[in-house]
């Protein structure tokens, strides 16, 4: 049937899915709103239930066409290009949350004349000790990732593979529940509040914004698990496996500055 | 249409296409643009709507038509004692400006014209992810209708809608009670999703996809524009998501981001903004640019002067447009020495753009000029960008802008660079290219009575309002006192006459795609219209390129 297309780029079929994510990231938003403003929870809910199965539907098809041969080499490398620049982007985003998190610590307003701002003592985070762990944590969990990858390229085997993105997965999973565990540590026990002055305001989004890009990770690390369960991947070719790792390791990246600037150096001389 | 038969295991092979399925589940690059245009031109008449009637309110001193007694229409009713309303003046201004920056201006030219031409022109049988450039599409209609949800929700003193300004600035932004600002917050988040999605395609489709041999510096000028467009957008709209989200978490979580009372900083908000918001100005500007380019060089029956310098100089206002934001802020008490800093960079930012004005110039210069409609809107764009670059150039002076910040005259300055240059860039795009989408051409007269009734009539808003600034006369107040009265109404007279050539246009364009003339040729211009999509049909079919083109197609030569 494909008589008059002569090139290897990729053309899809119509698709539902864009309308169908648009309209439900509408209703989440609206929803959020609705939320925030203690009307109804309802509508954020229906909303991300129908981002989700969008997420899920869509990508089912990109993998089909995946499985289908339809990611011929020229294909391929656009779905690199793609996805690395899905990076950039979201390194911008996280240069925000850095733009203010060194702001408020370089410059911070109860030090500018005449502010009458009082600053809580802040018990600050012992750097070197849940969050070293955590950071070893995520390094390790790269590198079972990585040896992941070394065993597909090489085509060893692929019980190495599946071990090494399980791993990687389950310490993406510990990652989540440690940071969780320094959340409501200091919430019940140190003072700290949710918000409320700009040093707490600066650590939670920034933290929390890696944290949920962690749980994304996560989730793509067990995609990708499944998917070599069922074969999906050839040394040759496996994009979404490539994908997930190159997120992965932007994640650890975000981390080591985090670890560093918020943690290490944020919270005062008396660690370094 | 068969790849799309196979993949879907259609029988039919007519058009297996119904209605619903080429403009709701769409894949296709062509139909994708046109839907941008379409609904850039619905926003951009709201837009527009809104500041007739602000103009109207401005154009006698005293309050008359925005009253709290109810908004009032006609000149008759506002005879009548009058309550002002200044919460709606806020309002509209805010919706004139989000809706105007992120729902018309971009989604028309790096939506629109980027997704039917860029393609085209490099010779790319669509865009790299298809099916994601309807997501954009689609989230842009759904930041659309969050924004005008926005205008009707309960906002600030207890009435509807939120009255910040487009720059949503702190405190201003982060106090207004109602849930209206969280709507507009949620607005720009999905119109950034939409952009920064279609920049990743634009990209993409750019290095990926560019036809056997046409190699970078063999790329129309007008391809090139959207490629570095799509940079800026990637890199800046994430930045501007994260400033909007901490708002965000201001308003209902109760972080002090921005809050003085935790220790937060408003001013912050205004740097993490305009980190954004000057990238923004030349993404709005940087594909009329390339269009331009086409424009100029059809009419003037030459090849484009000094192609080379045109792209280095794309990319040099691009990356020069991410390093002097902080001129929009010079008042908020920086230090001498970074006053200093970015008023050098802003000044350096003429160099490339001079650059490129006086390319365009030398390529008029000897050539055969012909004044087409798409001419004369690209020859106007010319002459009035040049005037607004020019008043650029005065407002980057700190010492000035001490004075000159925040008055009519830079009121009049970003509308003669956006409005009389971005906005004349998409009507010379649509005229140049009307014939090529429809398969039908413009009657001739209409879009020269067009282009002169808008010429006219938006040189009249903008220029006094030059006079107003230099007199001293703030921006964004629903008043002013009787001195101010004389240039106000010219203005305003202004402002209606470009609305009637908007209208105008309407029926233009209705015209043109019911009856207009059919377009029987390929190219209709002339041999120096010379890209990739005047080797196509008018309208070009569904599928273009199902073979690549080949190098002689395209490649005469003479683009540097």
């Amino acid at each position: 049937m494909a008589h008059e297309k002569n090139h290897d780029y990729h053309i899809i079929a119509p698709s539902i899915w864009p309308l169908v994510g648009a309209v439900s990231g509408f209703t989440m938003l609206f929803g959020a709103v609705l939320w925030m403003h203690a009307i109804t929870p309802f509508m954020f809910w229906i909303g991300l239930v129908g981002v989700l199965y969008t997420m899920f539907a869509w990508w089912s098809e990109v993998i089909a066409e995946a499985n289908g041969g339809d990611h011929t080499p020229v294909v391929s490398i656009g779905l690199r290009y793609g996805f690395i620049m899905f990076i950039m982007s979201e390194v911008m985003f996280f240069a925000a949350w850095f733009w203010s998190f060194f702001k408020h610590a370089m410059y911070p307003m109860h030090t500018y004349f005449g502010s009458e701002v009082e600053m809580p003592d802040i018990h600050f985070v012992d750097p070197f000790h849940l969050p070293l762990i955590n950071t070893l944590v995520l390094l390790l969990s790269g590198c079972a990732v990585t040896w992941a990858h070394h065993a597909l390229v090489h085509n060893e085997s692929r019980k190495d593979v599946e071990w090494g993105l399980l791993i990687g997965a389950l310490l993406g999973l510990f990652f989540t529940f440690l940071q969780g565990y320094e959340y409501a540590h200091l919430l019940n026990h140190e003072d700290w509040t949710f918000g409320g002055i700009d040093y707490y305001s600066n650590f939670f989004m920034a933290t929390g914004f890696h944290g949920a890009h962690v749980i994304i990770g996560t989730i793509f690390l067990f995609v990708c698990y499944f998917r070599v369960r069922a074969g999906h991947f050839t040394p040759e070719k496996h994009i979404g496996f490539e994908a997930a790792a190159w997120y992965w390791h932007f994640v650890d990246v975000v981390w080591l500055f985090l670890f560093f600037a918020v943690y290490i150096w944020g919270s005062g001389p008396s660690h370094v | 249409m068969p790849a799309d038969a196979q993949v879907h295991g259609h029988e039919d092979h007519h058009d297996p296409r119904g209605f619903f399925t080429r403009w709701f589940m769409s894949t296709n690059h062509k139909d994708i643009g046109i839907l941008y245009l379409f609904t850039s031109a619905l926003v951009g008449f709201i837009a527009v709507a809104f500041t007739v009637y602000m103009r109207m309110e401005l154009m006698h001193p005293g309050v008359q038509y925005m009253c709290m007694e109810g908004a009032r229409y006609t000149a008759a009713a506002a005879e009548a004692d009058c309550t002002p309303n200044g919460h709606l003046w806020n309002v509209l201004i805010t919706a004139h400006g989000i809706l105007m920056m992120f729902f018309v201006v971009i989604p028309a030219l790096f939506g629109g014209f980027g997704n039917f031409f860029m393609p085209l022109q490099i010779g790319a049988p669509d865009m790299a992810f298809p099916r994601l450039n309807n997501l954009s599409y689609w989230l842009y209609v759904a930041g659309t209708s969050l924004a005008v949800a926005s205008v009707l929700s309960p906002g600030g003193n207890d009435q509807m809608g939120s009255g910040v300004g487009w720059v949503l600035y702190p405190p201003l932004s982060t106090s207004e009670g109602g849930f209206s600002m969280d709507l507009a917050i949620f607005a720009v988040h999905l119109s950034g999703a939409s952009s920064i999605l279609g920049a990743i395609n634009m990209i993409t489709t750019f290095l990926n996809m560019r036809a056997p041999g046409m190699t970078l510096f063999k790329v129309p000028l007008f391809a090139w524009s959207i490629f570095v467009t799509a940079w800026l957008i990637l890199l800046s709209l994430p930045v501007l998501a994260g400033a909007i989200t901490m708002l965000l978490m201001d308003r209902n979580f109760g972080f002090a981001f921005f809050q003085p009372a935790g220790g937060g900083d408003p001013i912050l908000y205004q740097h993490i903004l305009w980190f954004f918001g000057h990238p923004e100005v030349y993404i709005i500007i940087l594909p009329g640019f390339g269009i331009i380019s086409h424009v100029i060089a059809t009419f003037s029956k030459k090849p484009i002067f000094g192609y080379l310098p045109m792209v280095w100089a794309l990319i040099a206002i691009g990356g020069l447009g991410f390093v002097v934001w902080a001129h929009h802020m010079y008042t908020v008490g920086m230090s001498l020495r970074q006053q200093t800093y970015f008023m050098l960079a802003t000044m350096v930012i003429a160099v490339p753009t001079g650059v490129k004005i006086f390319s365009w110039i030398a390529t008029m210069w000897g050539g055969s000029v012909e004044f087409k409609t798409p001419m004369l809107w690209a020859f106007g764009f010319l002459f009035l960008f040049t005037v607004g670059g020019v008043t650029g150039i005065v407002l980057s002076q700190a010492g000035i802008d001490r004075a000159y910040h925040d008055t009519y005259y830079v009121v009049a300055h970003f509308h003669y660079v956006m409005s009389l240059g971005a906005v004349f860039c998409i009507f010379a795009g649509i005229y140049y290219w009307i014939g090529k989408m429809s398969g039908r051409q413009y009657p001739e007269w209409a879009g020269k009575l067009h282009f002169w009734m808008m010429f006219i009539g938006a040189n009249l808003t903008f220029f006094p309002q030059h006079f107003l600034g230099r007199q001293g006369m703030p921006r964004r107040y629903i008043d002013y006192p009787e001195a101010f009265a004389y240039w106000n109404t010219v203005s305003s007279w202004g402002a209606f006459l470009s609305f009637a050539s908007f209208l105008f246009f309407i029926g233009i364009v209705v015209y043109t795609l019911t009856r207009g003339a059919r377009v029987t040729e390929k190219n209709y211009w002339n041999e120096h219209a010379d890209t990739l999509e005047w080797t196509l049909p008018s309208p070009p079919p569904e599928h273009t390129f199902e073979t690549l083109p080949k190098q002689s197609d395209w490649d005469h030569g003479h683009t540097h």
